[in-house]
Formats: structure tokens, C-alpha cells, sequence
């Protein structure tokens, strides 16, 4: 088991949550916690692991902050 | 209706309106004004003193029914930066200026007098006449009176008191189409327009229209580009969170200056976010969407309001809720929303102002986080212009000079804005090249190093910055010569018939044949006329620098400091 915090911005948040720990399996990557919390993969602007860009298939790892954006810009 | 140059002479008080030079006659907006103050001002003169210009130019599609057309461009040498400075926005005044069949604007020479003006302009030209009625107002006073002075609604330019005061970060307001207010920010040209005398500035076009020389393309092109803007997914964001969504993905990254440049994140950033900021302007019957001029179909601008449901501020931005929160540490929406607001009203850039009181912060003028010491000081020192409120009104490399502060960002003595340039490395090459001082619109890396935009482009990593900066510079060159809001670089930079559309309304409007190398062009061309300007008023590479301190300080979560050499920025200029 890997302990992780996945963090959700913007209106990826309705309906789901700001932020939640949780307990997975070994080698999960971050597409499957897209997925399992039902979100469009194309509707994903940025993926971040502590503070750094990741991909889909990037391997979680115990102690992990992922961060999951919808696109999204301003300035 | 021909499009003409209409011009000022307030040494002597006369007006005239002029036929187009072949030269210009190719510009609009920030290639227009460039240009002019290029041509007409020497670049070694006092920014407030007679010789230095203020030009305001609609862009080239400003005018007609071209969506997100409504920015104007203002010009002249900064008395911030000492460096030639273009500040845009948008509101009512680029539209009914084109209508007005004026291509530019320009206001020259200065009263001997202590006589305030106000300025007309319609399609005959511009009429003088003088004011006392409104000198010392703030802007919503101006606003209000010129509602009811006048009954053909004219588009309205104007300063508040800082500009009047002649402080060095006094910024030129536009009225947005209800009656809110949308300014020309950095650089303080709302001193030099103080330095004129000149309080405000009505424009009503009539039943002037802007000529399209060939309708049909002009209406499918609009067609495509319109749409290309509506489906791209940040434009629906920023509809929906505004600027402002940005705090917490900038923090997340962190890239959020905070604490004066000390930490690159804000420990109180979910309560500053865009998403708390949309849940309040719900909860309180605000509004989440708000169009600075027609025919925007973006819509990030809001109306935010306080907790009995009154109006608090509009146009409330990422980089001054950034600024004021995490930079000063203050994470109470509402005091930002009120200090925004009394910004708008004195005409001070809401960037230079609350980074010069995180400065301030530091120097122990007041504490960190201390929103309700803000607001003191900005109605009680900034407002009448005190020794301090000159200070911080002088912007943020005036608070550091004042009380020997070394950690001050700043570049050609600009503020810094939102994004940290050691996290962020791409924004750091525009902050020091830049050829108005530290400004992130310039050429915004942070859509490639952080949101993925336009490619991505490893925020940590040198490599590619430099190249991936230039190329928004010239890119932001041109756009800024169209009249279009910046935010359609988002879909440029994606969509692949956005820029081609783009291309194709100009010219449509002109009738003439644009190609997509003429527009990179015409970006170069008006980077190196922005930047000769400047080497001649005396700047060198070395300019082309950052602070110290980021060279030095490791900011924390990532620890890095900023690592270009010298010799590494100084390649930008090859092109």
C-alpha cells in the first residue's frame, strides 16, 4: 500500500472534493486516479506531483501530493 | 470614415487633425504608439516635463464588430521606468476612438498655467476646455459627474489623483460599458497625463462607423476567429473563475512570490483563490461574469461584492489579489477586494502599489499580512499625498530606496509581477528583457512552463526559455497592435485557425494581404524600435538584468535560485 494526497482545482471540484488522502495499491499511476474519479483525460490541463509537472502514466509513490487541473489560464 | 491623427498642443492650447504619414499608416495600438513616441520624442527627455508625448491608439480592428477588438493603447516614456512604455485595456474608449476615425491620439507640451483641461474628441476633432470642478476627484467621482454632465454616454478616459500628484505608478483609467473601470496600468502614465494637466478625456464618435473595405470576408473571418475563442477550453474558465484561478496552480507549481519574493508559496492561498473568490461573488449575487468592452466573449472580469451585497470592486485580477495577498500575506478576500477598489478610484497601478507595501512589509512600515494597515495607508497617506504615500505611490523601487531595502523586485525599476523567476525561469528571461521594465504580459511563459499551453516547456530547466520567450514577445508585439485582449493568445497558441482568422480581419478590414510572416515582422519590428528607443535614452544590456537577490536566495518549495548568465539573456536580441 502507498499512501497519497490528490488535490482537485477549479470545477474539477464539483461534486468531488478539494482534497483527500488515500490509500492505494503499489504502481498505481496517476491515469488511474483520473479515471476512477470519472474525469475526461482531455479535460486535463496539468498534473503535478509535489510541485512538479507529471504525466498519466507517471508511478504514484508513498507520500505523493497529486494535483489535477482542468485547463485553465489567466495572467 | 478616414482614418486620421488628431493632435494636442497643450503649451499653446491648440488642436488639429491630420492626414495619416505612410509610415503609420500600417499600425494600430502598440505598433502605433511605439512608433509615434520613436519618431516625435527624445528619448533623453524628463518623462513629466514638455517634451516627453502621450499617445493613445486604438488597435487595428478596434472599432468593429471583431470579438475581443476593445483594447486601447496608450504610449509615451515612462517616468517609472525611464525606459518607452505601452500600457493597454480595455472599456468603451478604443472602440468609439476608431469610430471617431481617429488613429491616434497624441497630447503634446505643457501648460505654463496651474489651469486643469478636459478634452473632447468627436469626429471633428478634439475641443479644450478647462476644469476645476473635478481636480482632486477620485475616478468613480469623475465617472458619475461625466454621466450626468452628458447625455451621448462618451466613452471616458481619465486619472485620479495620483496621476494628478504625478506619482510615479499612477496609471490611465477607462470606463467599461458599465460604468466600472479598466486601466492602462504600469508605468505611470497617468503621471504624464497629470503632467499635462489633463484630467479627462471624452470621446463620442456620433454616427461615425469604422470603414470595412471588403464586408463579406470581414464577417466569415470574424466567424472563425469568434469561435475559435468561445471553444478553447481556458477561455471557459476564465469565464467562469476569471484571472484569478491562476493563485492556486501558481502556488501548487511553486512560482507565488510571497512574503516580499521570500517563499514560492502562500499558506492562506485556497482563501485568495479564484475558486473561493467564485463561490463568494455567488454566494453574495455578485457577478461571476462581466465583459470589459462589447463584443468580448472571454468575459473573465466579475463584479465582487461585500457581504451585505453592495458592490465592493470590479475587473478584480490575479495579479493584484497575488499581490496584496500572498506577496503582503494578507489572506482576507474582502480587504483586498476594498484596497482594489480605492486603487481604481485613486488611478494607481493595483501591481506597482501592492508590491511596493510588500516592501514596505519588509521594511517594518507596516506588518506582514496587515490588510487594515493597507488600507490606512492608502486612504490616509497615498490619497493626499504624504511623504510616505509619495513613497509608496513613487512604486516599489521608490519604498526601497527610501528605507534601504535590498530585497526590492523590481527590473528597470518595474515591480515584478505574480510569478516567481526562479520557479519559473521562462517569465524571469521576459521580466529582463523586457523593454518596459518587469511585465508578465509581455511574453507570457508561464501558458508553456506551467499550463501547458502552447506546447510545455520544463519551468526548472533553462533550456528553451530563452527561444520560447522571444517568440511571445514578437508574437505579443503584434497582437497588441490588433486591439485584441491578449487572452486570445491561449487560443492562438492551440487552435490552428485562430491567428490565420485573425489574419484574414485585417485584412479584410484594410483591404490588403497580410501574411502570417508580415505579422511576425511587424512584432520584431516593434521590438527593436522599443528597444533603440531605450539605448538611446541611455539604457544598456546590463539593464537586462534581475535583482540580486534572486541570483543569491534560493526560494523554497524547490530551492533554486535564477542561473542565466548575463551573456545567456543578452541572446534574446538575436534576431
Amino acid at each position: 500500500m502507498i499512501h497519497v494526497k490528490v488535490k482537485l482545482f477549479a470545477y474539477f471540484r464539483e461534486n468531488r472534493f478539494r482534497e483527500e488522502d488515500r490509500d492505494l495499491a503499489e504502481h498505481t499511476r496517476v491515469m488511474d486516479i483520473v479515471d476512477g474519479l470519472g474525469i475526461d483525460r482531455d479535460e486535463v490541463g496539468v498534473l503535478m506531483i509535489n510541485s512538479r509537472h507529471c504525466s498519466f502514466e507517471t508511478e504514484l509513490q508513498t507520500g505523493d501530493i497529486l494535483a489535477i487541473f482542468p485547463v485553465i489560464g489567466g495572467g | 470614415m478616414k482614418d486620421r491623427i488628431f493632435r494636442v498642443n497643450l503649451t499653446d492650447l491648440t488642436t488639429s487633425v491630420e492626414d495619416v504619414p505612410e509610415a503609420w499608416a500600417g499600425h494600430g495600438g502598440r505598433g502605433l504608439t511605439s512608433t509615434i513616441i520613436a519618431a516625435e520624442v527624445d528619448p533623453t527627455c524628463h518623462p513629466l516635463g514638455p517634451n516627453n508625448k502621450l499617445v493613445f491608439a486604438p488597435g487595428l480592428l478596434s472599432g468593429t464588430v471583431a470579438a475581443n477588438s476593445g483594447r486601447m493603447s496608450v504610449g509615451g516614456k515612462s517616468p517609472l521606468t525611464g525606459t518607452i512604455k505601452e500600457a493597454n485595456a480595455g472599456g468603451t474608449s478604443a472602440q468609439l476612438l476608431a469610430r471617431c476615425g481617429c488613429k491616434a491620439l497624441i497630447l503634446e507640451g505643457q501648460p505654463k498655467a496651474d489651469t486643469w483641461y478636459s478634452l473632447a474628441v468627436t469626429p471633428e476633432g478634439v475641443t479644450i476646455s478647462e476644469e476645476a470642478e473635478l481636480i482632486g476627484k477620485g475616478n468613480f467621482a469623475v465617472l458619475e459627474s461625466l454621466a450626468t454632465r452628458t447625455e451621448d454616454k462618451p466613452a471616458v478616459i481619465c486619472i485620479g489623483p495620483a496621476g494628478e500628484m504625478k506619482m510615479a505608478s499612477a496609471n490611465i483609467s477607462v470606463k467599461d460599458p458599465d460604468g466600472g473601470i479598466r486601466s492602462s496600468g504600469r508605468g505611470g502614465l497617468g503621471a504624464v497625463m497629470g503632467s499635462k494637466r489633463v484630467k479627462f478625456i471624452t470621446v463620442t464618435p456620433g454616427d461615425g462607423k469604422v470603414a470595412i473595405a471588403e464586408p463579406d470576408k470581414f464577417k466569415e473571418a470574424n466567424r472563425t476567429f469568434a469561435k475559435s475563442l468561445v471553444d478553447h477550453p481556458v477561455s471557459q474558465a476564465l469565464g467562469q473563475y476569471g484571472t484569478n484561478v491562476l493563485v492556486n496552480i501558481i502556488n501548487e507549481s511553486g512560482g507565488l512570490p510571497t512574503r516580499n519574493f521570500t517563499q514560492g508559496q502562500f499558506a492562506g492561498h485556497e482563501k485568495i483563490s479564484g475558486e473561493t473568490m467564485h463561490d463568494t461573488i455567488k454566494e453574495r449575487g455578485g457577478k461571476v461574469k462581466h465583459n470589459c468592452h462589447a463584443g468580448c466573449v472571454i468575459q473573465c472580469s466579475q463584479v465582487y461584492n461585500d457581504l451585505k451585497g453592495e458592490k465592493l470592486t470590479s475587473g478584480f485580477e490575479y495579479e493584484s489579489i497575488w499581490a496584496l495577498g500572498a506577496d503582503c500575506c494578507v489572506d482576507n478576500l474582502d480587504q483586498i477586494a476594498e484596497a482594489d477598489n480605492i486603487m481604481d478610484d485613486l488611478g494607481i497601478d493595483s501591481i506597482e502599489t501592492s508590491v511596493a507595501f510588500g516592501v514596505a512589509m519588509e521594511a517594518g512600515v507596516l506588518e506582514f499580512g496587515d490588510g487594515a494597515g493597507v488600507l490606512r495607508i492608502l486612504k490616509d497617506d497615498v490619497a493626499s499625498g504624504t511623504g510616505l504615500g509619495r513613497i509608496i505611490g513613487n512604486g516599489a523601487g521608490s519604498v526601497g530606496r527610501a528605507y534601504g531595502v535590498t530585497r526590492v523586485p523590481v527590473v528597470k525599476n518595474q515591480a515584478i509581477p505574480a510569478y516567481d523567476p526562479r520557479a519559473i525561469k521562462g517569465i524571469g528571461i521576459t521580466y529582463a528583457t523586457s523593454t518596459q521594465g518587469a511585465d508578465h504580459t509581455m511574453g507570457y511563459t508561464i501558458a508553456t512552463n506551467i499550463l501547458n499551453v502552447g506546447g510545455a516547456v520544463d519551468p526548472l530547466s533553462k533550456e528553451g526559455q530563452v527561444e520560447l520567450s522571444r517568440n511571445l514577445q514578437i508574437a505579443t508585439a503584434a497582437i497588441d497592435s490588433t486591439g485584441m485582449c491578449l487572452f486570445i493568445a491561449f487560443a492562438a497558441l492551440d487552435n490552428e485557425q485562430c491567428l490565420p482568422s485573425l489574419i484574414d480581419l485585417i485584412n479584410a478590414r484594410f483591404g490588403i494581404a497580410l501574411t502570417a510572416d508580415d505579422v511576425t515582422n511587424l512584432g520584431k519590428y516593434i521590438l527593436k524600435t522599443e528597444r533603440e528607443f531605450n539605448l538611446k535614452a541611455g539604457f544598456t544590456n546590463l539593464d537586462d538584468r534581475l535583482p540580486e537577490f534572486f541570483y543569491t536566495e534560493a526560494v523554497a518549495p524547490h530551492n533554486v535560485v535564477f542561473d542565466f548568465s548575463g551573456e545567456e539573456i543578452d541572446t534574446f536580441w538575436n534576431f
